[in-house]
């Protein structure tokens, strides 16, 4: 695969990812990554400091389905929805099957009361398998590191 | 005493009933201030751990006062406010560090590890010209300190003198299980914040409500991991404003309401695809599966299956506060532990599975009440009792929490 190859194959995963996320179709979001992928939301300051704490870790599809399961069935919070932004991707090869991808994100949350703020800011660390089980690129392990230690009210849905 | 305040009166039903204006009233906010955090009252300021090293320190708050938290070379822990004797800038300005000492960015004065002033810029001019009168008492003015009690690794401080000992104002039916969870040395395994549109007190209500969790926490009941028919209780502390609330294991031998839930459960069909989430082991030996035991005015220790955290909460104004959680192991935890407790992190915090919609229940009473400033809550599970009691469907520890906050306030 050449560099532009890659670089439009990749951000086609990461553009997929959000739209799916915020047009609320959670119940894909466990297929963008490997069978054993592993999805952890962290804080930049822990990652500093080497402390592993998560906001949110699955070490496995089933476990973001469960992710999900609990969100559309368990969980109660009030109506809202994200808008994903993404940019300045940077990818590098690991070897001809995986690359890093580092990526910026900004989320907007749209409340249902019309309330519509940023959210989230901060970068996706990604491992990607550049041939899934589906054909298409899967991460193998997305840290999504929060820039701001402070998370408003509650993180319910993914970023 | 503010002109609102003063036409406070609170219901004649006494503790069954919270007036809404406790959650709305500037003046209020102001006399707890004074009251409370200012006052006779003992503020959680971190983990022993998170200052283990001589030098070592973080920032955190009383109340509004912005505080130090510091351990000197000699090992002892000191307690300073955050401001200048100059003119008042924040001396601290990291969350956390190691320093030999401290010094104002504004104009260069210094500061011991134990938040004393040591050095004033250009005390004596410069060239011989300028600097402060030979009289001056730069120190006149100096970050007040508070005094610190540690128990079980837990630092506490206050600025009154009146402040009983920390262990009799636990008291001991709290303290002991505070020892249960802080039984040896621990580690800490990282800290967030959530940041609530509600006042503050709104959380330690929440917190205090054993009658919720299994309602409001839907995740619990679906994965039976926490319903009032399981063995366990409410125990009630202090002057009313600690509390415990505990479950056991569940033994399967609970009666007719277990039957109609498992029921109603299996009816749901609704299963954990990975359940090594809630793989747990019972590591202090007594069954107690769960634990929340809270210590007025704002501080919480946590022990959900093998997920252990400190929350602290913060003042922010009256209609905000920041939610601190620190989230510990065992200097002991082998690294399967680490690995679980890191597991199990996903049942609280901001995205907790069983702590989300704590956050969002308290906003909905804020926003709920904001016409109402003269009405109030019914309180009245479990009666009006102050007490100790063996179920969990009752509201006594949300009552001692308001006994607690009329004393202090002397409203
Ligand atoms: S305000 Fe601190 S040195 Fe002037
Ligand atoms: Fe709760």
């Amino acid at each position: 695969m050449s560099d532009i190859e890659l670089q439009v194959s990749v951000e086609s995963l990461l553009a997929r990812y959000v739209h799916a996320i915020d047009d609320d179709r959670l119940e894909d979001w466990p297929g963008f990554f490997v069978d054993q992928g592993i999805y952890r939301i962290v804080t930049a300051e822990n990652l500093e400091r080497g402390l592993p704490l998560p906001v949110m870790l699955a070490e496995s599809r089933a476990m973001l389905r469960d992710r999900v399961n609990s969100l559309r069935r368990a969980n109660v919070y009030e109506a809202q929805r994200y808008r994903h932004s993404v940019t300045a991707t940077l990818i590098d090869r690991i070897d001809s099957a995986r690359v890093r991808a580092t990526s910026n994100f900004m989320v907007v949350r749209i409340m249902r009361t019309g309330e519509s703020a940023l959210f989230a800011s901060g970068r996706y660390l990604d491992r990607i398998l550049l041939k899934g089980d589906n054909g298409q690129p899967q991460f193998e392990e997305r840290v999504v590191v929060l820039d701001s230690r402070a998370v408003d009210t509650l993180l319910a849905i993914p970023i | 005493m503010s002109a609102i305040l003063a036409s406070r009166t609170w219901p004649k039903e006494g503790l069954t009933r919270v007036p809404y204006w406790v959650y709305q009233d500037p003046g209020l906010y102001e006399r707890e201030q004074e009251r409370i955090f200012r006052g006779d009252a003992w503020t959680f300021l971190g983990l022993e751990a998170e200052v283990a090293n001589p030098g070592d320190y973080k920032t955190t708050f009383v109340g509004d006062m912005p505080v130090v938290l510091s351990r000197d070379e000699a090992g002892v822990l000191h307690a300073w406010e955050n401001r200048c004797a100059h003119r008042g800038a924040l001396i601290a300005l990291r969350n956390q560090g190691n320093a030999r000492e401290f010094a104002c960015v504004y104009h260069n004065w210094t500061y011991d590890l134990s938040g004393t002033l040591t050095g004033v810029a250009f005390r004596r001019g410069v060239g011989g010209q300028g600097g402060m009168p030979a009289d001056a008492n730069p120190a006149s003015q100096s970050p007040r300190k508070l005094r610190v009690e540690s128990y079980c690794g837990l630092a506490f401080g206050t600025l009154s003198t009146r402040t009983p000992p920390i262990e009799a104002y636990l008291g001991e039916n709290i303290a002991v299980r505070i020892r249960r969870v802080m039984k040896e040395p621990v580690k800490v395994l990282g800290s967030y914040s959530q940041m609530f549109s509600n006042n503050w007190k709104l959380y330690m209500d929440n917190v205090k409500d054993s009658y919720h969790a299994s309602l409001l926490h839907l995740f619990f009941t679906t994965f039976r991991l926490n319903r009032l028919s399981q063995k366990g209780g409410v125990v009630v502390g202090g002057d009313g404003g600690n509390h415990v609330s505990y479950s056991m294991r569940d033994t399967g031998t609970a009666g007719e309401e277990y039957a109609r839930e498992k029921l109603r459960s299996s009816n749901d069909a609704f299963g954990l695809e990975a359940p090594g989430l809630l793989e747990a082991v019972d590591e202090i030996g007594d069954g107690i599966t769960l634990q929340i035991l809270s210590v007025f005015p704002g501080f919480v220790l946590q022990q959900i299956f093998n997920s252990l955290a400190v929350r602290q909460i913060i003042p922010k104004g009256v209609g905000r506060s920041e939610l601190v959680w620190t989230c510990f192991g065992y200097e002991s935890d082998d690294a399967a532990m680490t690995a679980r407790r890191l597991r199990q992190a996903n049942l609280v915090g901001p995205a907790g599975f069983i702590s989300m919609e704590d956050g969002a229940a308290t906003g909905f009473v804020q926003r709920g009440v904001a016409g109402s400033p003269d009405r109030a809550s019914f309180i009245e599970m479990g009666g009006d009792a102050v007490a100790s009691s063996e179920s969990r469907v009752t509201e006594t520890s949300v009552r001692g929490l308001w006994k607690s906050w009329r004393g202090h306030m002397g409203i």
